[in-house]
């Protein structure tokens, strides 16, 4: 099944999200919103890493260690991005980023 | 030879004094601090006894002359492979003669301080400060290098440092304490340019290397000229500097009337019988380069000597202050010293002025620590430092009184008191190598008698005065100072000095010269005369000679204007010309450059703080924007 889709399709369906989680960082203003594009990004890296892996060394498995420590780490992640979340909103009543740029010179 | 390992103790008891003193004498009693003191002292004292004894008649063989002996010696700073800086001790007659000095009149000045400076706050200071002096003035003494010296030397004027301002809530003891300070430092940079080059020449600190006739100091004296003079005279000219600002030498004296603001125990130690002498003894221990190496150098000793005796005489006379009588008194006393240096010459009979000068230096000690510390005990007395508000104190003092007769009989040159013999020397010694500095000492010899009789009439005979309470002799522990000492004054003149202290080691004869010794006899014999008729009563003739002499006894009772000249040159002068413009360039130029490397920076960071917006999405467009436009850079510029 995997000689049939060519190693393109991967690449690109990862590029589309990357990039697809850049836009979403830098134009929603919830942090919620925010913190999904960056599971987004991270996601598009694991497609990266278990698409080359697949294709270019199959008979290695770092791709898929990478892989899984990545969502490993972007679970640890996001449980301290929504901790942190949750105090902003007790200190500002809003999540939006706009209302917290307190941290400037 | 006899081991002298031993003589490293006599600096160290006082300086372990000195840490146990300062550090915990607050704790104990006062009394107790003055006894620590003084037992130290006395040991140190003792040590110095042994030593002299050893040196003198012990370890000594007839015929032989004696030599100098390095004792001890360690590297203390080796800094590279040709420069060290040792520390150690040195034996020969005139160290082993001045540890006797020091360590005698310390220890008196240590008894009779126990009495004096009873009741004082600090008293423990008092004597702490007493014990670092000590230590260093027998560090400077025992040195085996100039380096050493010098590092003494320093402490010598630090511990002289805080006794002048030991009463430091009064303002003129503060005042006179920093004049101290700053006027011999000055005077020390001349000694450390001297050091320096006189070291580059010969390439060692060391003295026995640089008296040494074959050594390089003096075989190598030709070389580089400037001037005239050779390197060696100049390095020896800027030694003297530092010599004559110790000792008070005209014109870096002005300092010494001003210390007399300290207690009167340190005038007798410090600034009377041993600090200031020690410009005689550097001059004594460089001795030999000096001799054989620059004659020139030794002139200017000469005439420094001599004109600070003449010119210290005549303000001597005029002053009221009964210690700055004491001080002038001392200058003059030692500029005799430096003469009998300078008009001498090296070896055998030539030598004359060289032991002269030791031999003056020695009963100077005595006299002049008897005169102070009786004057100590007049102050005691009655409160007062001024004569004019003295007199008649005869009845009420009769120890101070003997005592003080003594002392003043002994510096006017009268036999067969010590003071006779060694001023008799040092007049043959001038007799023998300048003519004109033999008339000025004439002069001068008449002169220290008329003052220090006119002293001693005005505050023991005279008219009857009143006082706050009646006057009481001082208490045992200060009148048995003065008694040692007066017996010192009266039998130090008999010590065999010729044979001692000469230039070259060897004894040599001293025939009293009669022609010589006799008219400076009736010379003093005049000036007691002459002070008998003018103060032992009260009568009007001082006045009317002062008037008759006005502009004279102006000049000297300003002490020649001294002190205005220096205010002048220090504050219209320097200031004006030197410190200004460095402030200037101080505070515009060196400051100028740190501020302005400062504004510009702050100027910087005012313009991009904006960029730390406190929007984490703006810092996250900038990061992305830079991370693709590296992406491109590589991908398609590399």
């Amino acid at each position: 099944m995997t000689g049939t889709i060519p190693l393109m399709y991967f690449l690109v369906i990862s590029t589309l999200m990357f990039f697809i989680g850049i836009y979403g960082f830098l134009t929603r203003r919830n942090l919620i919103t925010m913190l999904m594009s960056i599971e987004l990004i991270l996601n598009s890296v694991n497609i990266n890493f278990v698409a080359f892996n697949k294709y270019l060394y199959p008979q290695h498995l770092s791709g898929h260690f990478f892989s899984l420590i990545v969502i490993a780490v972007a679970a640890a992640e996001a449980a301290v991005a929504i901790a942190i979340i949750i105090n902003i909103y007790r200190n500002f009543k809003s999540i939006d980023v706009d209302k917290v740029d307190q941290m400037r010179y | 030879m006899t081991d002298f390992t031993y003589t490293i103790l006599i600096p160290l008891v006082p300086l372990a004094v000195f840490i146990f003193v300062g550090l915990t004498g607050h704790k104990m009693k006062p009394i107790v601090s003055g006894l620590i003191g003084t037992a130290g002292l006395a040991f140190a004292a003792v040590l110095a006894y042994i030593t002299a004894f050893n040196y003198f008649w012990i370890g000594h063989t007839a015929g032989t002359g004696y030599t100098s002996i390095k004792a001890f010696e360690i590297s203390w700073l080796h800094l590279t492979e040709h420069l060290t800086i040792k520390l150690g001790s040195l034996i020969d007659p005139i160290s082993v003669m001045m540890l006797v000095v020091i360590t005698t009149v310390s220890l008196m000045v240590h008894i009779y301080s126990i009495g004096y400076m009873k009741g004082e706050r600090g008293y423990h200071r008092f004597f702490a400060f007493l014990s670092l002096f000590s230590f260093s003035m027998l560090g400077l003494v025992l040195a085996t290098n100039i380096f050493q010296m010098y590092i003494f030397w320093e402490l010598v004027g630090v511990s002289s440092f805080l006794l002048i301002g030991f009463y430091y809530e009064k303002p003129s003891a503060v005042a006179a304490s920093k004049k101290a300070f700053i006027v011999t430092r000055f005077a020390d940079l001349g000694f450390l340019i001297g050091i320096l080059m006189l070291s580059f020449n010969t390439n060692t600190f060391d003295f026995q290397t640089l008296v040494s006739p074959t050594g390089p100091a003096i075989t190598q004296a030709g070389g580089a000229a400037f001037m005239g003079l050779s390197v060696l005279s100049w390095s020896l000219i800027f030694i003297f500097m530092g010599g004559a600002g110790k000792s008070a030498m005209f014109p870096l004296h002005i300092w010494l009337p001003d210390a007399m603001e300290g207690p009167t125990p340190v005038s007798a130690l410090i600034h009377a019988a041993t600090m200031v002498v020690a410009g005689v003894y550097l001059v004594a221990r460089l001795f030999p380069v000096y001799a054989l190496g620059a004659p020139d150098a030794l002139h200017v000793v000469a005439w420094v000597g001599g004109i600070s005796s003449l010119f210290a005489a005549v303000i001597a006379c005029t002053q009221t202050d009964i210690k700055r009588v004491l001080a002038y008194s001392t200058m003059s006393q030692i500029g005799y010293m430096m003469l009998a240096l300078g008009v001498s010459g090296f070896g055998g009979h030539e030598g004359l002025g060289f032991m002269a000068s030791n031999f003056h230096l020695f009963t100077h000690a005595m006299f002049k620590a008897l005169l102070f510390l009786g004057a100590g005990a007049v102050i005691h007395a009655v409160h007062s430092n001024d004569m004019s508000g003295m007199g008649n104190l005869r009845k009420y003092l009769p120890v101070t009184h003997a005592t003080f007769l003594i002392a003043c009989i002994t510096i006017a040159g009268i036999p067969p008191l010590s003071g006779f013999f060694s001023k008799d020397e040092i007049l043959v010694a001038a007799f023998e190598g300048n003519k004109a500095l033999f008339f000025i000492e004439y002069a001068v010899a008449g002169l220290t008698a008329f003052y220090m009789f006119r002293l001693y009439y005005s505050i023991f005979w005279g008219k009857e005065t009143h006082y706050h309470h009646t006057p009481h002799e001082a208490p045992l522990v200060m009148t048995i100072p003065l008694m040692i000492l007066a017996f010192g004054s009266i039998f130090a003149g008999f010590l065999p000095f010729h044979n001692l202290v000469t230039s070259d080691g060897l004894p040599f004869e001293t025939p009293t010269e009669w022609s010589i010794a006799i008219p400076s006899v009736l010379i003093a014999l005049l000036g007691i005369g002459v002070a008998t008729f003018m103060y032992r009563k009260v009568t009007g003739v001082p006045d009317k000679i002062a008037g008759a002499f006005s502009h004279l006894y102006k000049w000297s009772y300003h002490k020649f204007y001294m002190d205005e000249v220096y205010l002048f040159v220090t504050k219209k002068v320097i200031f004006n010309l030197i410190s200004r413009p460095v402030a200037w360039f101080d505070r515009h130029v060196v400051d100028g450059t740190m501020n302005g490397i400062a504004g510009i920076t702050q100027f910087a960071s005012v313009k991009i703080k904006g960029f730390q917006s406190g929007r984490v999405q703006q810092y996250a467009f900038v990061f992305v924007t830079g991370a693709i436009a590296l992406v491109l850079i590589f991908v398609y510029l590399w």
